[in-house]
C-alpha cells in the first residue's frame, strides 16, 4: 500500500471519496433531467434556512451519531455490525416499558432511566450475535443482518399484539404523558419552533466525546484496537478476545438503542411500528465516512442530517426528486468511502511521491 | 557488483558438453524502493541439479518467480534452451517446460490429488476425459520416479511430504523439463527430505533439470552439481559443487566470516524457575501436538529445544505462554502453577513473571498497524495507568527508552510498526519482553528474518539475560543457533522430548538422528515415518493469517 | 380427505411459486461465493433486476425485453461489486451493503422520476408478463385423481421462469462438479493462489462468476415483478436476497441442498399465509411473525453450530493480492 502523508491519509482521501460519491449522485440527478446544483441549494435551505428545519437537521443528526457510533465501535474491534437497525428497535422496547411503568413521572427521573433501560435492551440484543461470534464462531456480519429481521418480526408481534391498547387502530403502544417525555429543545429555544430535536441531542454529543476517550485514551480502547487490527496479537497480549467481542457488541447495541430514546422518548412518545425507519442503516454510511473517528462520525452524521432534512424540503420543491435520492447518496457514500476507500490511494500516492525522485532511485 | 557472466566464467569442464536449459541475463526487479534482483546472470545446464543459496531476502525466490512468470522482470533476458523468451505468466512458463514447486504449496485443500494435478491443465471443457488421462499418467510417473500418491486422496488428509509430491506431479504432468524447488525441505522431516532427494536424483537421471533454492548448505553439498550464491539481490558467484566447501559457500552468502560461536561464559544454574510437568497440548484442530512432556529450566541457564519445524515446538511455546488450552499437565513459573482457564491466559502468565518472544512477530508479537510506542507496551498495557485510562505519557517514555537501549532505527515513536525492518521490529519485541525484568523468558525463532547485524546483537542480549539469572527457554529450527546459545539441548520429535544433549559435546549426527526420531536407542515411531498428525492444515493456518502480511520482510 | 389433498396441493403450489426467486438468488450467490466473493448484495441485485424488468416491460410491452433489462441491471450491479471487490480489493461485505442501499434508493427514485406513481411501475398485463404455461396433457389429465391433479396443479401451469429456476439446479451441479470451469471456480474460492500459479487469471474467473450471478439473480428479479406480480412496487424483494443468502449457508454452498432449503423456506412462507388468523388445538393461534422469522432463526442456529457446521469457501471474502 502506498504511504501517504498523514494529513492526506486522514483528511484529503476521505474528503475526496465523499466528493466523488456526491459527484456521482449529482450525475444521477442530472440524468433524470433535474438540476443538481438547484437541488443542493434547496436542501441547504431546508436544513439550515429556518428554525424548524435546522431543528429537524439536528434531530436526524442525533439518530445518525448514535447509529454511526454503534457501527464504528464494533469496527474498531474488527466487527462489522450491520445490526443497529434491529438493536435500536429492540432498545425502543426498553424505553417504552420504563416510560409506561413510570408514566406521569417527571422526565428528569425517567430520562436517565430510559437511557439505562433502552441501553440494556439494545445491548442484550447485540450481545447475542457477539456471543455467537465469540463462542460459536458465527460471523456477526451475517448474524446481525438476520437479527434485524428477527427483531422486526418480534417487535411487530409485541407492538401489535401486546402493547397495542384496545380500541386503537394503528400499530403502536399507549402514549407517554407530556411530563414524562424527553423535553424538546423548542420549549427552551424559540428558534426550533415545531421541530422534534430534544435533549437526546446533547447525549449524542456526550457520546462522541465518550467514545473518543474510550477508544484512544483507555486500556479498554487499546485492547479493542489491538483486537481489531490483529486478533492473534491481542490474544498474545493477554486480552480475552471472546470477552472483548461480547462487550464491544453489547456496547454497540447500547449506543444504537439511544436512537430509541431520541424517537420513542423524545419525539413520538410511544412505540410505533418500524419507528427506526432506516436510521440504523444510515449509521453504516456515517461510520465509514467518518472513518470510525468520533469527529468524523459527528461531521458525517450532520451531513446525513442535512441530507435527510434537506431531502424532505427537496421532495416538496422538486417533485422530480424523491427522498429516496438520499438513500442513493447514502449507498454511494458507503461504496466510495467504505468499499472503494483506497481507490484513490494509488493515484494520490503517485502525486505525492513525484516531487521526491530519491525514494525510488537505486 | 561483481556479477558473473555465464558466457565466460568458470564453467566446469566436465559438464561443458551439456547444453544450457535456462539462461538468465541481466535480470533486474524492483519492488517499490527495494531492488530485489540486481543484474542477475545465471546459467543452468540441462540434466543437472543446480543449487541457489542465499540468506533470507537475498532475492532467490524473486528470481525464480520471474523465471516462472509469476512476476515480470524490469529488465533482462530469459533464454530457455537457447531461445530468448518473454515469459508473461505462469502458464507460459509451463508451456516452455518450466515448473515450480513453491515453498508454500499451491494446492486446493479440499480437492483430490487428481483434481489438483489437472487444475489449469485440463484438456477440454468437460473434466472426465482429463481426469481419466491424468490417472493413467500419475501411475506412470509414480512408477518412473517413486512418486506414489493416492490420486483420490483429499489434499488436507495428506502429509506435508505427500503434498509436496503432488506439487512435483503437477509440474511433471504439465510436461516440465525444468523443475524449480523453493526451499523444499523447510517443512519436511529428514526422512521425507531423503525421499525427496531420491526423487530428484531419479529426475536428473531421466534428463530433467532441477533448480534447488535453499539456505541449507548440507543439501547443496549432497545433491547439486553446481551452485550459485546470491547476496542482497545480486549473484555473487557460481561454483561447481565438487570444488567448493560449506565454509566457502557460507562466507560467500554472508559476505564475511561468520562467527558461529557466541562469546559466553559457563552457566550457573540456580533454582528451578520454569517447571513443565506431563504437559499435553492440542493444536487448533484438537490434534495432540505436545505429548506428555516434562522438563525444567533453572535460573541462569538457557535450555534450547531443537527439532524439525512442526514437531510440537510452537504448541509447547504457546502453551507455556498461556495461549493454548492444555489437555493435561502443569506449568509452574516460580513454583506457582499457571491457571489457563479462559482465553486470557497470556495475561496471567505475564503476571507470574514470564515473558514471551513469539516465533512469528508479525502474526503474533506485534500489531503492525500500531505506532512503535503502542507496540512497546503490548501485553503490558494494564501496567500503564491506575484506573481505566491509559497513561500514554508514561508509555511513550518507556518506549523511547527501549528504542534507545536496543538501538531501534529509526527511533521514531510514532512510526507505524509495519514500516520498520524485520530486525528493528524484532528489537522492539525483545526490548518489550526483556526490559520488564521477567523471571522466565521463552523465545521462539529469535533471529528469523533478521539481518546479520541484528542477529549478533540479539544473541548477546539473550546471553545477558541468562547471566542476569533468568531462566530462558529457546526454541529454534536453526540447529546452529541452538548449539551456540543453549547450555542444554532438548530434542523434540513428534511431540515428545526424545533426548537431551550437551551443546559442547553433542555430535551433529547424533542430534540429527534424534530430531528425526530415527535414533537407534530412542526411536519413538518407526524410523522414516511421518508424525501421525503432521497434516498441512496447521501450517496453512499459520501462513495464511490474512492481516499483517503487509510488512513481511520488506527493506 | 379430498379437501386435505386439495389444501396440500395448493400449499405446495404456492411453495413452488414463492421458492422460485429464492432458488434463483441462492444459486446466483452460490456462483460468486464459490468463487470467493461474498455477496451480501443479492438483495439489491434482486431489487434492481425486478425494477428494470418491470420498467422495460412497461415501456416496450415485451416481457422478454423486460427480462433482458432485469439481467442487465443485475450485471451493472455485479460490475460495481466486481470493481470494488476485485479491482480495488475493497471489502466485499461493505460493497454488498452499499449495493443494497443503492438499489433501494435508485429504484424508488428512478421509478418516481419516470412513472410518477410513487415508485410503482404501471400495471402490466398480457405479453408484458410471463404467463402460466400449460404443459402437454395437463388439461386431459386434470380429472385423473391424485396424480393427474398434482400434475395439473403443481407441475403444470407455471411460468417459464419457474421451470428455468428448477432446471438451473441440476445444471449448476453439473457445471460445478463436472466441468473445467466448475473445477476452476471452486479452486479460486478455496485457494486463489493455486489458480494464479497455474497461470489462470483470478480476476477473470471471479468476473465470470459474477456475471453468472447477475444473470441468475436478474432472472429472479424479473420473476418478482413481471411473472409473479404485475409490476414493480417499492422494496418488493422484501429481504428475499437475505433469505437466499441464509439458504445458501444452510445448504453449505451446494446446489442440491440449496434447492431443498429454498423449497423449505418457500413452504414456510406459503404456510404462513395459509394459517393467518387460524387457531390450532393446544397451541392456539400461531403468530405470523413467528413463522416469518423462522428462516432467520433457523439460520442463526445453524451458524451457531448447533445443527451441523457451515464452512464457507476458504478464500471467500478475501480480495486476492499477489504477495511479495
Amino acid at each position: 500500500m502506498t504511504a501517504l502523508p498523514r494529513w492526506a491519509d486522514v483528511i484529503l482521501l476521505p474528503v475526496l471519496n465523499v466528493v466523488l460519491a456526491f459527484l456521482v449522485g449529482g450525475l444521477i440527478v442530472l440524468a433524470v433531467g433535474q438540476n443538481p446544483i438547484e437541488a443542493v441549494g434547496i436542501m441547504l435551505y431546508g436544513a439550515f434556512g429556518y428554525g424548524s428545519g435546522f431543528g429537524y437537521t439536528l434531530y436526524y443528526t442525533t439518530d445518525f451519531i448514535f447509529a454511526g457510533l454503534a457501527v464504528s465501535l464494533a469496527y474498531h474491534a474488527g466487527l462489522f455490525n450491520i445490526g443497529p437497525e434491529g438493536q435500536a428497535y429492540v432498545g425502543g422496547l426498553g424505553v417504552i416499558l420504563i416510560g409506561l411503568a413510570l408514566n406521569g413521572t417527571h422526565w428528569a427521573i425517567v430520562f436517565p432511566l430510559m437511557i439505562v433501560c433502552g441501553a440494556l435492551f439494545g445491548a442484550a440484543w447485540a450481545f447475542i450475535p457477539g456471543y455467537l461470534q465469540a463462542k460459536r464462531g458465527s460471523h456477526v456480519v451475517i448474524t446481525t443482518i438476520l437479527f434485524n429481521f428477527i427483531a422486526a418480526s418480534m417487535m411487530g408481534y409485541i407492538i401489535s399484539r401486546i402493547l397495542k391498547p384496545a380500541g386503537v387502530n394503528s400499530d403502536e403502544s399507549a402514549p407517554l404523558e407530556a411530563i414524562t417525555r424527553v423535553p424538546q429543545l423548542r420549549s427552551f429555544i424559540e428558534l426550533f419552533r415545531n421541530s422534534p430535536v430534544n435533549l437526546t441531542f446533547f447525549l449524542a454529543i456526550a457520546a462522541l466525546i465518550f467514545v473518543y476517550w474510550l477508544i484512544w485514551r483507555t486500556k479498554f480502547g487499546y485492547a479493542v484496537r489491538a483486537l481489531g487490527n490483529n486478533p492473534v496479537a491481542a490474544n498474545y497480549a493477554g486480552i480475552s478476545n471472546q470477552k472483548m467481542i461480547m462487550i464491544v457488541m453489547a456496547l454497540a447495541g447500547a449506543f444504537a438503542a439511544m436512537v430509541a430514546v431520541n424517537n420513542v422518548g423524545g419525539v413520538q412518545g410511544r412505540l410505533i411500528l418500524n419507528f427506526v425507519n432506516g436510521a440504523g442503516f444510515v449509521g453504516i454510511a456515517v461510520a465509514f465516512m467518518g472513518r470510525g473517528h468520533p469527529v468524523g462520525v459527528g461531521l458525517s452524521a450532520l451531513l446525513f442530517g442535512i441530507l435527510y432534512q434537506g431531502g424532505q424540503e427537496l421532495a416538496f420543491q422538486m417533485p422530480g426528486i424523491t427522498r429516496e435520492m438520499i438513500v442513493t447518496i447514502q449507498a454511494l457514500v458507503i461504496l466510495f468511502t467504505g468499499a472503494m476507500g483506497d481507490m484513490l490511494r494509488g493515484p494520490l500516492g503517485r502525486i505525492f511521491t513525484q516531487p521526491d525522485p530519491v525514494a525510488g532511485g537505486k | 557488483m561483481t556479477s558473473l557472466n555465464p558466457e565466460n566464467a568458470q564453467r566446469p569442464e566436465g559438464a561443458a558438453a551439456a547444453p544450457l536449459a535456462i539462461e538468465l541475463i541481466g535480470i533486474n526487479k524492483h519492488f517499490g524502493p527495494v531492488h530485489a534482483n540486481r543484474d542477475i546472470h545465471l546459467a543452468v545446464r540441462r540434466g543437472t541439479v543446480h543449487g541457489i543459496v542465499g540468506e533470507n531476502g537475498a532475492g532467490k525466490s524473486t528470481l525464480m518467480s520471474i523465471l516462472y512468470g509469476f512476476y515480470t522482470a524490469d529488465s533482462g533476458e530469459i533464454r530457455v534452451n537457447g531461445a530468448p523468451q518473454t515469459i508473461t505468466d505462469s502458464r507460459h512458463a509451463l508451456a516452455l517446460g518450466i515448473g515450480m514447486v513453491h515453498q508454500h504449496f499451491m494446492l486446493v485443500d479440499n480437492f483430490t490429488v487428481l483434481e489438483n494435478v489437472v487444475l489449469g491443465a485440463e484438456d477440454s471443457a468437460l473434466l472426465r476425459p482429463t481426469l481419466n488421462k491424468a490417472r493413467d499418467q500419475l501411475k506412470a510417473l509414480a512408477r518412473d520416479y517413486g512418486l506414489e500418491v493416492d490420486p483420490d486422496a483429499i489434499i488436507e488428509n495428506l502429509s506435508v511430504g505427500q503434498q509436496q509430491r503432488v506439487e512435483i506431479l503437477k509440474a511433471l504432468y504439465r510436461g516440465a523439463e525444468t523443475l524449480i524447488l523453493d526451499e523444499p525441505t523447510g517443512v519436511l522431516t529428514p526422512a521425507e527430505a531423503d525421499h525427496l532427494f531420491r526423487i530428484l536424483g531419479k529426475l536428473r537421471e531421466e534428463g530433467k533439470t532441477i533448480i534447488l533454492i535453499t539456505h541449507k548448505l548440507r543439501e547443496i553439498m549432497a545433491i547439486t552439481d553446481e551452485v550459485s550464491v546470491m547476496r542482497q539481490g545480486a549473484m555473487v558467484q557460481t561454483l561447481k559443487t565438487a570444488e567448493t566447501s560449506p565454509e566457502q559457500l557460507a562466507e560467500l552468502m554472508v559476505g564475511r566470516r561468520v562467527l558461529l560461536r557466541v562469546e559466553k561464559g559457563p552457566a550457573n544454574p540456580g533454582d528451578v524457575l520454569l517447571d513443565v510437568e506431563n504437559l499435553i497440548v492440542t493444536d487448533d484442530f484438537k490434534v495432540p501436538r505436545v505429548k506428555n512432556i516434562s522438563f525444567q529450566v533453572r535460573a541462569g541457564e538457557i535450555v534450547g529445544i531443537a527439532g524439525v519445524a512442526g514437531n510440537g515446538q510452537s504448541e509447547l511455546l504457546e502453551s507455556i505462554a498461556g495461549m493454548r488450552d492444555q489437555l493435561g499437565g502443569t506449568i509452574r513459573v516460580n513454583g506457582r502453577p499457571l491457571s489457563l482457564a479462559g482465553d486470557d491466559g497470556a495475561a496471567r502468565a505475564r503476571l507470574a513473571g514470564l515473558a514471551h518472544v513469539p516465533e512469528d512477530r508479525l502474526r503474533m508479537g506485534l500489531v503492525t498497524n500500531f505506532a512503535a510506542w503502542e507496540n512497546a507496551i503490548l501485553g503490558y498495557q494494564d501496567k500503564y495507568g491506575d484506573g481505566p485510562g491509559l497513561d500514554i505519557a508514561k508509555a511513550r517514555d518507556i518506549a523511547g527508552e527501549y528504542m534507545k537501549k536496543f538501538d531501534v532505527r529509526p527511533a521514531n515513536l510514532d512510526l507505524k510498526t509495519s514500516n520498520f525492518s524485520g530486525g528493528n521490529q524484532q528489537k522492539i519485541v525483545l526490548a518489550r519482553e526483556m526490559e520488564r525484568d521477567p523471571d522466565v523468558l521463552i523465545v521462539g525463532q529469535p533471529t528469523r528474518g533478521v539481518d546479520i547485524g541484528a542477529i549478533e546483537f540479539i544473541h548477546n542480549q539473550i546471553i545477558k539475560m541468562r547471566d542476569a539469572g533468568k531462566a530462558i527457554l529457546l526454541v529454534s529450527v536453526e540447529l546452529d543457533e541452538i548449539r551456540s546459545l543453549a547450555d542444554r539441548i532438548l530434542v523434540m520429535f513428534d511431540g515428545h522430548i526424545v533426548g537431551e544433549a550437551d551443546p559442547a559435546s553433542a555430535d551433529e549426527t547424533e542430534l540429527g538422528l534424534l530430531m528425526t526420531g530415527s535414533h537407534p536407542d530412542r526411536a519413538v515411531t518407526e524410523p522414516g515415518t511421518l508424525p501421525a498428525h503432521e497434516t498441512p492444515a496447521q501450517q496453512t493456518m499459520v501462513q495464511m493469517s490474512p492481516k499483517d502480511n503487509s510488512g513481511r520482510e520488506t527493506n | 380427505m379430498e379437501q386435505a389433498l386439495v389444501d396440500i396441493t395448493l400449499i405446495l403450489d404456492s411453495t413452488v411459486r414463492l421458492a422460485v426467486p429464492l432458488i434463483l438468488a441462492c444459486l446466483a450467490g452460490l456462483y460468486s461465493e464459490r468463487a470467493g466473493i461474498v455477496d451480501i448484495g443479492l438483495e439489491g441485485k434482486l431489487l434492481a433486476g425486478a425494477f428494470a424488468a418491470a420498467a422495460m416491460s412497461a415501456v416496450t410491452g415485451s416481457a422478454w425485453l423486460g427480462l433482458l433489462a432485469g439481467i442487465g441491471a443485475a450485471l451493472l450491479f455485479s460490475g460495481i461489486h466486481g470493481l470494488a471487490s476485485i479491482n480495488f480489493k475493497g471489502n466485499q461485505t461493505i460493497s454488498g451493503v452499499a449495493l443494497n442501499f443503492l438499489a433501494a434508493g435508485l429504484t424508488t427514485f428512478l421509478g418516481q422520476s419516470w412513472f410518477h406513481r410513487g415508485g410503482y411501475t404501471p400495471q402490466l398485463s398480457g405479453d408484458q408478463r410471463f404467463n402460466p404455461i400449460t404443459l402437454p396433457f395437463a388439461n386431459e389429465l386434470r380429472e385423473v385423481p391424485i396424480l393427474g391433479q398434482i400434475y395439473w396443479e403443481l407441475i403444470s401451469g407455471h411460468n417459464i421462469i419457474t421451470y428455468v429456476a428448477f432446471i438451473a439446479v441440476p445444471v449448476t451441479a453439473w457445471v460445478l462438479f463436472r466441468t473445467r470451469f466448475g473445477l476452476r471456480l471452486r479452486a479460486v474460492g478455496e485457494n486463489p493462489k493455486a489458480i494464479d500459479t497455474a497461470g489462470i487469471s483470478v480476476t477473470l474467473l471471479r468476473y465470470q462468476a459474477l456475471i453468472i450471478t447477475a444473470v441468475l439473480v436478474g432472472i429472479g428479479g424479473a420473476y418478482l415483478s413481471i411473472a409473479q406480480s404485475a409490476g414493480f412496487n417499492n422494496n418488493m424483494s422484501a429481504g428475499r436476497g437475505y433469505i437466499a443468502l441464509a439458504a445458501l449457508i444452510f445448504a453449505k454452498w451446494r446446489p442440491g441442498p440449496a434447492l431443498l432449503v429454498c423449497l423449505m423456506f418457500g413452504f414456510l412462507d406459503a404456510f404462513q399465509f395459509r394459517i393467518q388468523g387460524q387457531s390450532f388445538p393446544l397451541i392456539g393461534e400461531v403468530p405470523v411473525q413467528a413463522i416469518q422469522a423462522l428462516p432467520y432463526i433457523l439460520t442463526v442456529i445453524l451458524l451457531a453450530g448447533f445443527i451441523g457446521r457451515a464452512v464457507a469457501p476458504k478464500a471467500s471474502g478475501i480480495p486476492y493480492t499477489k504477495e511479495r
